[in-house]
């Protein structure tokens, strides 16, 4: 009886220390890379290199950001990305919504047409839209890039959206009309209000999805890069702190946008792979 | 004034049919029960009344109004769905204002009618608090409340108590009658349970495969089954049924059935021709058993007992048939036994056996 | 019209400009993505982007290469994260906390999670720093050489492992959550072990789940091309990499578009085989 209680007891202490030893698989690269990025510059150069950030330093990122083009790519970047929530929004919410409260003829259709999306590479997409926007002249364009990630994210979305609106019973939008809303006031009274926590977390989503978006940036802009298109094109004639910092200043969004997305993962991803 | 009248309603899902051209007549102020096994379209009969779905062929009327075509705002009905839907983002209070609200009545009338809405259901103390911190029956009030507070002339209820334990089930079920009482709506309500149709209503319509088979009093309905499914579901035990052959010879009518000989009341004996197939329905309550021989009674032997406290609950195989039988529970019965089983004569019912229909 | 006309039309209004637009930008894209592969100048058909494509010296170490990390990645991946998703279902304490971390890759791009592993393998990064700290090394070792494809790929498969896992960690949590405790309280109760639990029960019913995430996963990987230049430089070459060259440094949109009809082709010809290989009968599915 004893021996099994301490083999319990050491498969649980067992397991933590697995979920340990994954954890810092996950966390101890970032660490690293912040350690390089906020230590000053000449200790990126040293060798062997320093495992902490002493004397900590905002040297190195303000060396990048300083660097020619990153302050405007960054603008870019946000403004690509904002605006490709606000399209993904717009036309992918209503969508969504249908999807999960209507039941009508070509709903399969439709999701099927949404989900074989997936299966299209953004570089089939990227190239002839490219030759098409510089013959529009649309080419090299903060706006036209958002076009490009909005169809790429708008799938997304739109299985999101519908995902979080299935999430949201159906009865309460029926209770709110028998007692005097119409459709659309039962949406906008009892559905959006109960969705919003979610939408919110997709439209996190949508944000990182376009923020660390390159091969399009890449392909669609010259001039008006997006930050991972600038870092990817001088890559490989930049200064190793450039290189970190610049690295450290794409990833530190995700490490913010997750914490507060980690709840409604599932409700993001789970129902969309149904 | 809110009569509610169905004409030949019917709805179909895909190839199912929900209900099938159902006609149904409930007088102002009258507690209408849609009794019925799952699927049998009571639901939908409801939501078709409520206009949550469109039907898609008959009328409906509430009042003189044709609301067929109108969104279920329009139709002056308030309703407590079976999940309670009651919003989580809302406080109690603000859920039961909420109908009120959106007919744009005034702050101190709102307050007045949540306040007496709430009184009526208990549920003062709880009006600042959100539905998560609630329990489920507390829930379950805060909706009755809510469609309470809107005053409306027909009040639609889906299976408002199947979601609570059995206890609180019984104690609400009491409650409801206490208060709709005082409503003064139109009620119509939706339930599986035939106990609760029993205890609430003032009809009740038992329903199977999308169609109404009787819509009566509680006690027409339990002593006078229109059919053998409606005897069989409603009454715990369901009505006992024996298999009996028709019998006439000159002027006299008899039945043969369980080994036994009975003689039909003149008023159906018309209706009965000579070596027809007929059942005989009887519940448990109105046989008699005993331990000795006695006059006119069937004979069976005793397969189970099983005591329920108020009484023994007897299964009896009669022939190659089985009945239930109530019996006292000072009086012992021993399986295997053989014992006497007199049916109450005025309590037997006679069922057609083709058709399932009562003879009448 | 009346309202029953409405509500019959309203899903439909909902869904058109989602439609309208994914027709644009999907078809569009697609009819002349074939248009810049198989036409000429002259506008008749021909091969001969592909014939470029094929005798570039370079297509065939990216096809190879492309398809050898596809094959280890994979694997590497679904093993790394049924671990995480198993961990994340064990009812740890902190067990929100452990999801954070480990869904954090999810957020990060190929980019920058190459420049996280660059950080870690170049001749004076991290990784050379603890060997020498460790004693192990006296002076550095360059893992990342055009020499040195295995440390090459190795690099590359430990960078895609890393990033691309908490996808396919969250589609098997998903898919762990949708299966009911009850299925595994009866396996104890028939005596089985967690292995067995894992093998008999867990994995079986996750099928369709894996297979959502495979088909995922390999079509990403197909287009993998940020995270290797970051962290090889031009040490290996991809398909998609080999895209991004042909348009951006060859200014050659046709055999760009050729290289990306071929990475279409891979992604639904492997599609087809993990929904074939991987079907589920009929009688299965509960």
């Amino acid at each position: 009886m004893k021996s099994a209680a301490l083999r319990r007891y050491l498969r649980r202490a067992f397991t933590y220390l697995l979920a340990i030893v994954v954890a810092l698989w996950v966390l101890a690269p970032i660490y690293l890379l912040g350690v390089a990025a906020f230590s000053e510059q000449n200790a990126i150069y040293t060798f062997p290199k320093q495992f902490v950030a002493s004397p900590f330093s905002t040297d190195t990122i303000a060396f990048f950001l300083r660097s020619t083009g990153v302050s405007k790519a960054i603008t870019n970047s946000v403004i690509v990305a904002l605006l490709t929530l606000f399209f993904t929004m717009l036309i992918g919410t209503p969508a969504g919504y249908a999807i999960a409260r209507f039941l009508f003829r070509g709903r399969d259709a439709f999701r099927l047409l949404i989900v074989s999306t997936r299966a299209f590479p953004i570089v089939i997409l990227s190239i002839p839209l490219a030759v098409s926007f510089i013959e529009w002249d649309l080419y090299d364009s903060v706006y036209s890039l958002a076009l490009m990630h909005t169809a790429l994210a708008l799938p997304f979305t739109i299985l999101t959206t519908s995902s979080v609106f299935a999430s949201v019973p159906r009865d309460l939008e029926e209770a709110a009309t028998t007692l005097g809303c119409n459709q659309f006031e039962a949406f906008l009274r009892v559905a959006l209000p109960l969705a919003l926590p979610g939408l919110a977390a997709a439209m996190l989503f949508t944000f990182v999805l376009s923020w660390n978006e390159v091969f399009a940036a890449v392909i669609l802009t010259v001039r008006n890069r997006t930050l991972p298109a600038l870092v990817l094109t001088v890559l490989d004639v930049s200064p190793t702190p450039y290189k970190f910092a610049g690295g450290f200043v794409m990833l530190a969004p995700s490490l913010v946008f997750m914490f507060f997305i980690r709840k409604y993962l599932f409700n993001l991803w789970g129902r969309v792979t149904k | 004034m809110a009569e509610i009248k169905l004409e030949t309603v019917r709805k179909t899902y895909g190839k199912t049919i929900a209900t099938r051209d159902v006609s149904l007549t409930i007088h102002d102020r009258e507690f209408m029960v849609l009794l019925g096994p799952s699927g049998c379209g009571k639901t939908t009969l409801l939501r078709g009344i409520a206009g949550l779905d469109q039907i898609d062929s008959g009328r409906i009327f509430i009042g003189d109004h044709d609301v067929t075509d109108l969104p279920p705002r329009q139709r002056r009905i308030a309703m407590v769905f079976q999940s309670y839907a009651v919003f989580p983002h809302l406080t109690v209070y603000e859920n039961v204002a909420f109908g009120l609200r959106m007919q744009r009545i005034a702050d101190v009338d709102v307050k007045k009618r949540v306040r007496s809405a709430a009184e009526l259901l208990h549920i003062t103390d709880l009006l600042e608090r959100y539905p998560a911190q609630v329990s489920g029956g507390q829930r379950q009030r805060v909706a009755v409340a809510r469609a309470i507070a809107v005053q409306a002339e027909v009040l639609l209820m889906d299976e408002p108590l199947s979601n609570l334990d059995a206890l609180l089930r019984l104690e609400m079920r009491a409650e409801l009658k206490r208060l709709l009482k005082e409503v003064n709506s139109t009620v119509v309500y939706v339930t599986h349970d035939q106990v609760e149709a029993l205890s609430l209503g003032d009809r009740i319509a038992v329903m199977k495969d999308g169609a109404i088979l009787q819509c009566d009093t509680p006690l027409k309905v339990y002593d006078y089954p229109a059919t053998q499914f409606v005897g069989s579901f409603i009454g715990n035990p369901p009505m006992n049924f024996l298999t009996g052959q028709v019998k006439v010879d000159g002027s006299s009518t008899t039945i043969s059935a369980g080994g036994g000989t009975f003689k039909p009341s003149p008023l159906i004996q018309s209706a009965l021709r000579d070596s027809a197939s007929i059942l005989l329905g009887i519940r448990a309550e109105n046989i008699e058993a005993s331990a000795t021989a006695v006059g006119g009674a069937l004979s069976g032997s005793v397969l189970v007992v099983e005591p329920l406290g108020s009484h023994n609950l007897l299964t009896v195989k009669v022939g190659a048939e089985y009945v239930k039988v109530n019996a006292h529970a000072d009086v012992v019965f021993q399986p295997d036994q053989t014992i006497w089983l007199k049916l109450a004569a005025d309590k037997i019912r006679w069922i057609d056996r083709q058709s399932g229909v009562a003879v009448a | 019209m009346t309202r029953r006309h409405w509500q019959q039309v309203t899903p439909y209004l909902l869904l058109l400009p989602s439609t309208i637009f994914i027709l644009i930008f999907f078809s569009y894209p697609m009819v002349e993505s074939f248009a810049l592969a198989f036409r000429a100048d002259d506008g008749g058909w021909t091969l001969k982007h592909f014939e470029a494509m094929v005798t570039d010296v370079a297509f065939v170490p990216a096809v190879c290469t492309t398809l050898l990390l596809v094959v280890i990645i994979i694997p590497v991946q679904f093993v790394l994260a049924l671990i995480m998703a198993l961990l994340i279902q064990a009812k740890l304490k902190f067990s929100s906390i452990f999801l954070y971390i480990y869904s954090i890759p999810l957020g990060i791009s190929e980019l920058a999670a190459g420049i996280v592993w660059f950080a870690l393998f170049t001749e004076r990064g991290y990784l050379n720093s603890i060997l020498i700290n460790l004693g192990l090394l006296n002076t550095p070792f360059i893992f990342l050489s055009y020499q040195n494809t295995v440390w090459l790929i190795s690099a590359v498969v430990l960078a895609e492992a890393w990033r691309a896992t908490s996808i396919v960690m969250i589609i098997l949590v998903a898919g762990l959550q949708s299966i009911p405790n009850e299925y595994l309280e009866a396996a104890d109760v028939f005596g089985a072990s967690p292995w067995d639990k894992v093998w008999r029960v867990i994995l079986p019913l996750l099928k369709p789940s894996l297979q959502v995430a495979l088909i995922l996963r390999t079509i990403l990987a197909f287009q993998v091309f940020a995270v290797v230049l970051a962290v090889t430089g031009r040490g290996l070459t991809l398909l998609a990499a080999e895209a991004y060259l042909w348009y951006n440094t060859y200014r050659n949109p046709n055999v760009a578009a050729a290289l990306a009809t071929l990475i279409m082709v891979l992604s639904i010809a492997s599609t087809m085989i993990y929904l074939w290989g991987l079907r589920t009968p009929e009688e299965q599915s509960l």
